[in-house]
């Protein structure tokens, strides 16, 4: 029995265990602070709202930190994405159908050619998505210079749908009953939360990620096409950082070259808020989802505290990042100990 | 063919051997660009005497302007490569410590007041205090990645972000501005020179790396430790210590940098100074033939690479590229660089190569 403790409390559980006591305490402690604004419902779908894309592209961030990778070019391609997006239904007047296509394209385009740099010529995974970044933010301003507002109609008329949750409406001060909603992007989100959940704790596919990022050798030697799989993971996180991109414009309804900039950061700040380890083979997207939840609630009370200046943001991120960074470092030595 | 290359077999080793060279690929590459220009536009190397804007005697010309403003990034190789070499990784947080440097600059010459008359302290205790701060944030990567074993890039991604939000914090978000002319020579010129100050500085930030590096071990210890840390630990050294001295060291170059870029413009931009520089000084490294892996390095090669990108850069705004732009053309240039280094992909040019003579002898004996 005793054993069986010592081993649910591995790695992978403890980080976890660490970051939602982290998010519940966060967020009791802004409901302290800040008072009964962070009580109601909608303030924390909101959250959600704001942070659907971020939600996505975390989830492929962590996929390819579980294999011992990582990518930032993340929030470069979301800002392509939303600008070629953005210049295809304005411009061109297009479809949204085929402008969703597109964002899957380009995200495609980038895990395929950043996968294959990786994963079969052996270049070190920061060197390439950076690369990868900056041409995609080159690439952003030849596309299209100056920030536009989309005005296509259907579009607009997407972007404004928003799905009522049930139950979970407040009365406002006029006594009238509102109800709390989300937009499509949290559903997209959640729906690819669960997916990737599964197909991580349960597929072959998934086990194979942890088992080449925990140690390449020995995946090698159990007979995992360690190459087609590290291949995989840069390609579905280009997909999802696709997909996060257009459910940013989706937010945003405008195309720029400044748009989602820092996303690469928060993206992993989240996955390693999450649990996830730089070194690769821990990790859970649940983990992820509430490193996402804990960094937003905690840029929420830096600006209703009143900081609102736009630096402390950057500089909230970079100390959370730091202080779980060196929280993973601690823990990892005195495993090795 | 074949015969030819029978006949001169010693030039073609002494050719060989100056392609095995490291600092062969950044003048491969020089040589490349200079031939563009010399088909496209010999123009681009004339340099003509005129006046500036304050009436002195200066040169001016594309040649002049990529030694001008390529010594930010020379200064920036220096501690690049060692960095890259001791620890395996690059620090991406320097253009975000450019920031800054320079911000303690200003805020030390302005004092609290951000349109001073006059210049409330020596600039030489400014570029004092700013060497400290470049150290200390050199120092915050460095116990991140030498303590805490923290991978390079990832650590210095905290003050990548941070940065500028920090700069910004330092002078409260205002943009200081001054007007004493002395503090411009260290950006622009010294009256009666015609050469760019900065050029100078950069010249003697290489002069100090190059006694260090000849006069002291530095080189040696910080070769073992990217080569083989666990060998270097058991032979007395300290890995650790090795990895934190070279982030440090870069520290002092941000600085150095930083007093160039705001001197420049007398003013700073928290979010638009020295943006993209990391990407061009670990270009520059790369293009030195350096290996991004860590181990040995080649410092003559990477400083000469500096000055190549920013040929490079000098080349694509002359063809009226957008600066904003401009990060694309050089990420394809990275890819190309590092496709070209990757050992799988020299393995198969080997092979291909091998092949190609194999046709050829058979051909010959056919």
């Amino acid at each position: 029995m005793k054993n069986k403790n010592k081993r649910s409390l591995t790695k992978s559980n403890l980080l976890l265990i660490i970051t939602i006591a982290v998010f519940f305490l966060m967020y009791i402690g802004a409901i302290i602070i800040e008072g009964q604004g962070f009580l109601k419902p909608q303030t924390f779908l909101n959250i959600l709202n704001a942070n659907a894309a971020l939600i996505i592209t975390s989830c492929g961030m962590s996929i390819v930190m579980i294999t011992a990778g990582i990518d930032i070019s993340v929030g470069g391609v979301a800002a392509l994405v939303s600008m070629c997006c953005a210049v295809y239904l304005d411009f061109h007047d297009g479809s949204v159908f085929m402008s969703i296509i597109i964002a899957v394209l380009i995200g495609l385009a980038f895990g395929v050619v950043q996968g294959f740099l990786v994963a079969y010529l052996g270049i070190q995974p920061f060197i390439v998505s950076l690369a990868g970044m900056f041409f995609a933010r080159g690439m952003t301003t030849i596309v299209n210079t100056k920030p536009f507002n989309v005005a296509n109609e259907a579009f607009v008329g997407l972007k404004s749908t928003r799905v009522v949750v049930p139950g979970l409406g407040t009365l406002n001060k006029l006594g009238k009953y509102v109800d709390a909603y989300v937009e499509i992007g949290v559903i997209v989100a959640i729906l690819i939360v669960i997916v990737f959940f599964c197909l991580l704790r349960w597929s072959k596919l998934g086990r194979h990620f942890y088992a080449v990022g925990g140690n390449e050798q020995s995946a090698l030697m159990l007979g995992i096409n360690v190459k087609r799989t590290k291949f995989l993971a840069h390609l579905l996180c280009g997909l999802l950082a696709g997909i996060g991109g257009y459910v940013y414009f989706l937010h945003v309804g405008s195309g720029s070259a400044s748009h989602a900039s820092g996303m690469e950061m928060n993206a992993i700040a989240s996955s390693i808020i999450g649990g996830t380890l730089l070194t690769g083979g821990v990790g859970n997207i649940i983990g992820t989802l509430f490193g996402v939840l804990s960094l937003s609630t905690i840029q929420n009370i830096v600006s209703s505290a009143g900081f609102d200046q736009a630096w402390w943001t950057g500089i909230t991120v970079a100390g959370m990042l730091c202080i779980f960074l060196v929280i993973q470092s601690v823990i990892m030595n005195r495993k090795k100990k | 063919m074949g015969k030819t290359i029978a006949k001169k077999s010693d030039h073609v080793n002494a050719l060989k051997s100056l392609i095995g060279n490291q600092i062969f690929i950044p003048i491969a590459a020089l040589l490349l660009l200079v031939i563009f220009h010399l088909i496209m536009d010999p123009s681009f190397f004339a340099i003509k005497m005129g006046t500036n804007s304050a009436g002195n005697a200066v040169l001016s010309g594309y040649l002049i302007t990529i030694l001008d403003s390529g010594s930010e990034l020379a200064i920036l190789a220096i501690g690049m490569t060692l960095v890259t070499a001791a620890s395996g990784g690059q620090d991406i947080s320097v253009g975000a410590t450019i920031a800054i440097a320079g911000s303690v600059i200003l805020r030390v010459l302005c004092g609290t007041n951000s349109r001073p008359d006059s210049l409330q302290a020596p600039i030489i205790v400014a570029f004092l205090v700013a060497c400290v701060a470049g150290m200390l944030c050199g120092a915050f990567n460095g116990i991140l990645v030498a303590k805490f074993k923290i991978q390079p890039m990832v650590a210095t991604l905290i003050l990548f972000t941070a940065g500028r939000s920090i700069a910004a914090w330092i002078n409260n978000n205002e943009l200081p501005v001054i007007s004493d002319k002395t503090f411009t020579y260290f950006g622009e010129y010294i009256p009666g020179i015609p050469i760019p100050t900065p050029f100078f500085i950069a010249m003697a930030c290489v002069l100090v790396i190059a006694l260090v590096l000849k006069f002291t071990n530095l080189r040696l210890y910080i070769q073992s430790v990217g080569i083989n840390e666990g060998a270097s630990k058991l032979n007395g050294l300290n890995p650790a210590f090795v990895k934190f001295l070279s982030f440090v060291i870069l520290g002092l170059c941000v600085a150095v940098a930083g007093l160039i870029k705001v001197s420049r413009i007398s003013t700073i931009n928290y979010s638009v100074i020295a943006k993209d520089i990391e990407m061009d000084a670990i270009l520059a490294v790369a293009l030195g033939g350096n290996a991004l892996g860590g181990g040995k390095f080649n410092m003559t090669a990477s400083i000469l690479g500096a000055y190549v990108i920013q040929c490079l850069t000098t080349t694509l705004y002359k063809f009226n590229v957008q600066s904003d732009a401009l990060p694309a053309y050089k990420a394809v240039v990275v890819i190309a660089l590092v496709v070209f280094s990757a050992p799988m992909v020299k393995e198969k040019a080997a092979e291909l190569g091998k092949k190609i003579k194999k046709n050829k002898k058979a051909g010959e004996v056919a």
